[in-house]
């Protein structure tokens, strides 16, 4: 790794990019034969630790029947709503509170009291207003999901540099214009930092909540193939969002460091 | 100075209040008075409100005590008449070289090819031809500093306010940019004031001096600095470094008492 590494990136063939990756996430498939060997030698129950590759048939038949699509469509369509609605209402909101002053003295506090709060307190809440169905979980996702995304925009917008805003203003830009020209783009960075914890949090949120109350969803399909001791399938679902997890997160990576080119 | 004032300083005092610890008077009631196209320089130690004094012809601190005019008007506020240039050069890093000059063209309302063409002209101007569409993080910090210049002068401002602009630059750039300025400037004349701590490029740009005491900021003096620039030689100069020596005479007495005044300070 560290070999390889000396050669910059842009240097690379295809093929050593192959090799720099095969070896990046080689103690995964080192973790994965552990798993299968430990399993087949029965070294714990088979309840507890099913072989890897009956949960990976498993996957295969959640997947064909159409489980896995049903109930994971109804997760990622909670996520991203709820994701959607907190960033577009989290990033403004945390942009308005830096920019002024009369909002910032009327939230702020509200924003510190409830930054800390476990959001998954909010779960049973959440049930009461809205139910069993989508409208909880997106409510409890845009809620917990919100108040990152906030404090980034808030910290960032703040940090606008203030010989950037004298130069706006002097090229006869009004208040309006520099808040959309200077503030937002300053802000852009620790904003995009934030959605990105906000990220993280939002499949915490949606498999908690599913677990405890819902019909569909990859934490009820967890829920219940473990109450029916489906642990070849409850495995498989785990597997899946832990992977639908990391791959978002990459993604996110890639889309924020395109968007903050300029920053080198 | 030729012709009426363009820019009249006239007994200006400012409060500095920090958001911690006691309000300073930064500025004693300032007098200045700015011929039309002239390049004046505003030298002083630091802590003695020459920014200060800048922002306020600017528009961008309000001017709480007397009055700074313009061809006759009041300052109120930031205008395309008076462009700004910064030490540390204050371009928007998300924007190229040529994003950053057309933002100004933009806010004038220009039209688009107009603004593709005057960009493309100041780009030339100030040497940057080649890094149109490098981003700020990209450049040296002379470079960085060209494009702010450019970025000034494109939306054609009558006034050209310089806050120790060169003054985060290494020494070889610092001189190139010194004669870089004065060359653009006799291409495109305007009404230069130039903030910085530096005599010796305070009286090679300038056409006047005006030395300020230390804090709280007046004008002390005004000296006359007039001398043919495009000399190659200036430096060495009897005269040119006689009229160093005096300023800096000027200044230094300023500066101890600034010191002074700093270790008088609880």
């Amino acid at each position: 790794m560290s070999v390889l590494s000396a050669t910059p990136a842009a240097q690379r063939t295809r093929g050593e990019q192959a090799m720099v990756l095969f070896l990046r996430y080689l103690p995964l498939v080192l973790l994965a034969i552990a798993w299968e060997l430990v399993a087949l030698l029965h070294l714990v129950s088979s309840d507890a630790l099913p072989p890897l590759s009956s949960v990976i048939a498993s996957w295969f038949g959640l997947l064909t029947d159409g489980t896995l699509l049903d109930n994971g469509g109804a997760s990622l369509y909670r996520a991203a709503a709820g994701l959607g609605l907190a960033i577009v209402f989290g990033g403004v909101l945390g942009i308005v509170m830096a920019w002024w002053k009369p909002v910032n003295v009327l939230l702020a506090p509200i924003v510190e009291i409830f930054y800390p709060l476990p959001k998954s307190a909010l779960i049973p809440v959440t049930v009461i207003w809205l139910g069993f169905g989508d409208g909880s979980k997106i409510l409890l996702i845009f809620l917990g999901c919100m108040l990152p995304v906030t404090i980034g925009a808030y910290n960032g917008a703040r940090g606008s540099e203030q010989a950037l805003i004298w130069s706006a203003r002097s090229t006869g830009a009004g208040r309006l214009r520099v808040l959309w020209d200077v503030v937002v783009p300053s802000a852009m960075p620790e904003l995009l930092n934030g959605v990105r914890t906000a990220l993280a949090l939002s499949f915490i949120l949606l498999v908690s909540a599913e677990l405890i109350v819902a019909h569909k969803g990859f934490g009820y399909l967890i829920g219940v193939t473990g109450a029916n001791g489906n642990y070849d399938a409850m495995y498989a679902v785990v597997l899946t969002v832990a992977f639908l997890g990391f791959a978002a997160d990459r993604v996110y990576l890639v889309i924020t460091k395109r968007a903050l080119a300029w920053r080198e | 100075m030729t012709g009426p004032s363009q820019i009249v300083i006239d007994g200006v005092s400012h409060i500095y209040r920090p958001p911690r610890g006691r309000a300073v008077l930064a500025l004693d009631h300032a007098a200045l008075e700015v011929g039309n196209r002239e390049f004046v320089a505003l030298l002083g130690p630091s802590g003695c409100g020459k920014s200060t004094l800048l922002y306020l012809i600017g528009g961008f601190l309000p001017v709480e005590t007397g009055a700074i005019r313009i061809d006759g008007k009041p300052v109120a506020g930031p205008g395309p008449d008076r462009g700004i240039v910064f030490q540390h050069f204050a371009l928007f890093p998300w924007k190229t070289v040529r994003g950053n000059i057309l933002y100004g063209l933009e806010r004038q309302g220009m039209a688009k090819t107009e603004r593709e063409r005057r960009a493309k002209d100041f780009i030339e101007l100030v040497g940057l031809t080649g890094f149109e569409d490098s981003y700020p993080s990209q450049l040296s910090g002379g470079m960085r500093q060209r494009t702010a210049i450019a970025r000034t002068l494109a939306f054609d401002p009558k006034i050209l306010l310089m806050d120790e602009p060169f003054g985060a630059l290494d020494a070889q750039t610092r001189g190139l940019m010194q004669s870089e300025l004065l060359r653009i400037w006799r291409r495109t004349p305007k009404t230069v004031i130039f903030v910085t701590h530096d005599v010796q490029e305070a009286v090679y740009l300038a056409d006047r001096v005006a030395v300020m005491s230390a804090r709280p900021g007046r004008i002390k003096t005004i000296v006359d600095t007039k001398f043919k620039k495009d000399d190659s030689n200036i430096f060495k100069q009897a005269a040119f470094v006689e009229k160093v020596d005096e300023i800096w005479h000027l200044v230094r007495e300023e500066a101890i008492k600034a010191q002074g005044a700093r270790r008088d300070e609880p």
